[in-house]
């Protein structure tokens, strides 16, 4: 009877914090997943049986780097279960791999990426811009406290779940989840938007001495905060996402930027 | 600024570091917030280090590879955005400036990277067939490697000349009219980081949120911990309220588990 032992586990989770090292355009994380299941593939097989499952491992594979821990544990268990004589077809466990990392990325991406990281990089960056060293060591410590928490946790639940966490995924738990960080996300996007962005239109429109003598002095800029502050980031949000959607790669659109803001600043229409 | 050849070693560690985290993507160690931090620490000002980190920061924030889609490198921009500041006596808003054009560098060059690591997925094939686990780890570890060089390299090369004077004379030519649009520019651009977040999410029903969120922060003094608990708030607001989910819990419980059937029995 092999058994998988808590070093094997250990030693799995360090290495998937290394999942992506060898990412490469023909089979993107396909090493780095081979390179994470090492400890495990090493307690279970020798010989012939080691050289196919290690081929099995090779396969295709991409996901968000988070999300692979369950899968992980998955694939641990059902490898145990085959080394010890269940009969299991290579197909089944790649099966498995390939089936799960579309749905587990469509997950990951909008907590991780689009929720966790912009949330505490924005505060971590909020405090910073004071010169404040707290600013990086909260966004190191709050990003990296959840992550490896998912890492090590999600592991173990693959590997005690087995392909029942197939249904959680598709279930409402994880739907909720991502739904509700999507909301955060976009929230707090919201306020970015208006509050963590300046544009300055100088242009004069009118000019007013008041009786006592005071000059009150009308700006473009004046009459649209009066509208509603942080409308034209607002508005260049919205290009920014229409472009993008047609395919225009976002380091483009920075270089735009910025010959609109050199051409705006030498026109005098910006500050 | 002349810098030590600890400096430069330091400076050479820091950019591997980043460049490995910029693939890896885990410890976060090629964002702007924590490779400015570092490398402004190791050239004596940590403060202007984090500084720039944070205005990157801003920036960047949308910058995340998504399935095989790549996005602008924030490693190499941090890290020598930074030493031309900091050594190379240039104004923040310069860094920030010169950090676009090495974020395409980077993107170019990961690229190239990405490309080169097939062969050592070729490699572990074979090391495969062996059954050789030792080898699977070089080849992997050996691309890893590669990625650290790729932000080492550039990065260390003007560490060595910034005292020279030949990179501050360069940055120097640069006309007024430029440097100040591109701080101008600095100060809008970040919405390209933020239009990537919202178009990842693809949820164009929730928008709503964006737009409470927009208005809440246009007539509000509210920090970012602030918005962060209101959001989270209506978040979880919204999901208990979402008859989806109550009509899903509904079902389940109809079709439920045995136990809760014995308990109505009883």
């Amino acid at each position: 009877m092999k058994k998988l032992t808590k070093s094997d586990f250990f030693w799995a989770f360090v290495r998937s914090n290394f999942a992506q090292g060898s990412w490469n355009m023909e089979r993107m994380q396909a090493l780095g997943y081979c390179f994470g299941m090492v400890p495990i593939l090493k307690r279970l097989y020798e010989g012939d049986e080691l050289k196919q499952a290690i081929k099995r491992h090779l396969e295709f594979y991409n996901t968000q780097p988070f999300v692979t821990a369950p899968i992980i544990g998955i694939t641990a268990a059902m490898e145990e279960q085959r080394a010890n004589g269940k009969d299991i077809p290579d197909g089944v466990i790649n099966g498995i791999k390939v089936g799960m990392m579309g749905p587990l990325a469509g997950v990951g991406d909008p907590i991780f990426w689009g929720t966790l990281r912009p949330i505490t990089a924005a505060l971590g960056a909020s405090l910073a811009l004071t010169g404040s060293v707290g600013g990086p060591i909260l966004f190191f410590v709050l990003f990296n406290a959840v992550r490896l928490a998912v890492r090590w946790y999600g592991i173990k639940y693959g590997y005690t779940k087995g392909t029942d966490v197939v249904q959680d995924v598709a279930g409402n738990k994880l739907q909720k989840l991502t739904e509700g960080a999507s909301i955060l996300g976009l929230f707090v996007m919201g306020a970015l938007v208006n509050k963590w962005t300046s544009v300055n239109v100088p242009l004069v429109v009118s000019q007013i001495t008041m009786q006592d003598g005071k000059v009150v002095t009308t700006t473009v800029q004046t009459i649209l905060d009066q509208l509603m502050p942080g409308l034209i980031p607002l508005i260049l949000t919205f290009i920014c996402m229409r472009l993008m959607k047609n395919k225009v790669n976002a380091i483009w659109i920075i270089f735009g930027l910025f010959a609109v803001g050199i051409i705006g600043y030498g026109l005098g229409i910006l500050k | 600024m002349d810098l030590s050849s600890m400096q430069i070693i330091a400076i050479f560690i820091v950019s591997c570091v980043a460049g490995m985290g910029s693939v890896l993507d885990e410890f976060q160690t090629h964002r702007p917030l924590i490779a400015c931090t570092v490398t402004g620490l190791i050239l004596g000002d940590m403060t202007t280090g984090i500084i720039i980190g944070g205005t990157l920061e801003m920036i960047a924030l949308g910058w995340m590879n998504i399935g095989a889609a790549m996005a602008p490198d924030a490693a190499l921009a941090s890290v020598i955005s930074t030493i031309l500041v900091v050594a190379g006596h240039q104004s923040v808003g310069a860094g920030i400036a010169i950090a676009m054009p090495l974020a395409a560098a980077g993107q170019v060059l990961t690229i190239i990277c990405r490309t080169l690591t097939v062969f050592f997925q070729h490699k572990a094939d074979s090391y495969g067939e062996q059954g050789n686990l030792r080898g699977i780890d070089i080849c992997h570890l050996g691309a890893l490697g590669i990625q650290a060089l790729r932000v080492a390299i550039p990065s260390t090369l003007v560490a060595m000349y910034i005292g020279t004077g030949v990179v501050q004379d360069l940055l120097a030519a640069i006309p007024q009219v430029i440097t100040g649009g591109l701080q101008v520019a600095g100060g809008f651009i970040v919405v390209v980081g933020y239009a990537m977040v919202i178009n990842m999410m693809g949820v164009s029903y929730l928008m709503p949120f964006f737009f409470l969120g927009f208005v809440f922060a246009a007539f509000t003094n509210f920090n970012l911990v602030a918005f962060g608990v209101i959001g989270l708030v209506i978040a979880i607001v919204y999901i208990q309220l979402n008859p989806k989910y109550q009509v899903m819990a509904a079902a389940s419980a109809a079709g439920g588990s045995s136990d809760s059937d014995d308990d109505l029995d009883d």
